[in-house]
């Protein structure tokens, strides 16, 4: 797990990681356009120490509920520029069911539960970014099934 | 003694990034600690009355009832927007 201004480069993450069946990595960027309209730039801010917390436990709970031979999570903290990687989630699993489950199942968690907020900042001055019920309801899929389930993945 | 911090829109909106507050017999919960910071004026009190504020306690997500000892550190803040 690391949190970090520094900008990271994906393609090396990728490379850092164990040989593996199957590999899964995501890469979430900042979009240009927010609901407040045009982004140049985001200011992330979080809550240093239960971040760290927050995102093991969460990589942890993904170990526990899969057979995983790796799960790592990088996410960056301070100004970015629109088009810039913001985190990374790297999986290794002996088969693509449980990478795959458990990459989604981690940014799921991600988004609902450790403590990072966005501000955007464009040419309509700065706004905090609004949390959606999307991601509250795409989280909540992953208390209703549990390994063993057509592969711990969510149903409906 | 309780350290307590506040973060993003909640933190401007308070003008307050962290205080600290003499333990009381009355705040032995997040729920009463809620209440007593309610009390520090008509800004605290419309801004801690948003129903989808978070809270956690020596890190970890917490709910209204859970107990505050002497040492604690406690936040509240608005729904994460991380990722």
């Amino acid at each position: 797990m690391r949190v970090q201004e520094a900008a990271f480069s994906p393609d090396q993450l990728q490379r850092s990681l164990p040989a593996a069946g199957a590999v899964v990595t995501f890469t979430g960027n900042v979009r240009d356009v927010g609901a407040g309209g045009a982004v140049d730039a985001l200011q992330l801010e979080h809550y240093a120490g239960m971040t760290e917390h927050s995102l093991q436990a969460i990589a942890e709970e993904a170990a526990a509920r899969w057979v995983l031979t790796a799960a790592h999570v990088v996410h960056r903290v301070g100004r970015l520029d629109a088009g810039e990687a913001i985190v990374w989630v790297g999986v290794c699993a002996a088969h693509r069911a449980e990478a795959f489950a458990a990459c989604e199942f981690i940014m799921d968690a991600l988004k609902t539960r450790a403590p990072f907020w966005k501000k955007e900042h464009g040419p309509q001055g700065a706004r905090w970014v609004d949390a959606r019920a999307s991601d509250v309801a795409r989280a909540q899929r992953w208390q209703l099934t549990r390994t063993g389930d057509a592969n711990g993945s969510p149903g409906g | 003694m309780l350290r307590v911090l506040f973060f993003a829109r909640l933190r401007e909106q308070l003008g307050c990034e962290s205080l600290e507050l003499a333990s009381e017999p009355g705040i032995d919960s997040l729920a009463a600690l809620r209440a007593a910071l309610s009390e520090r004026g008509p800004v605290w009190k419309e801004a801690l009355a948003d129903a989808n504020l978070l809270a956690a306690v020596n890190q970890s997500l917490a709910e209204p009832g859970t107990p505050l000892v002497s040492g604690d550190e406690v936040a509240f803040f608005p729904p994460v927007t991380g990722g």
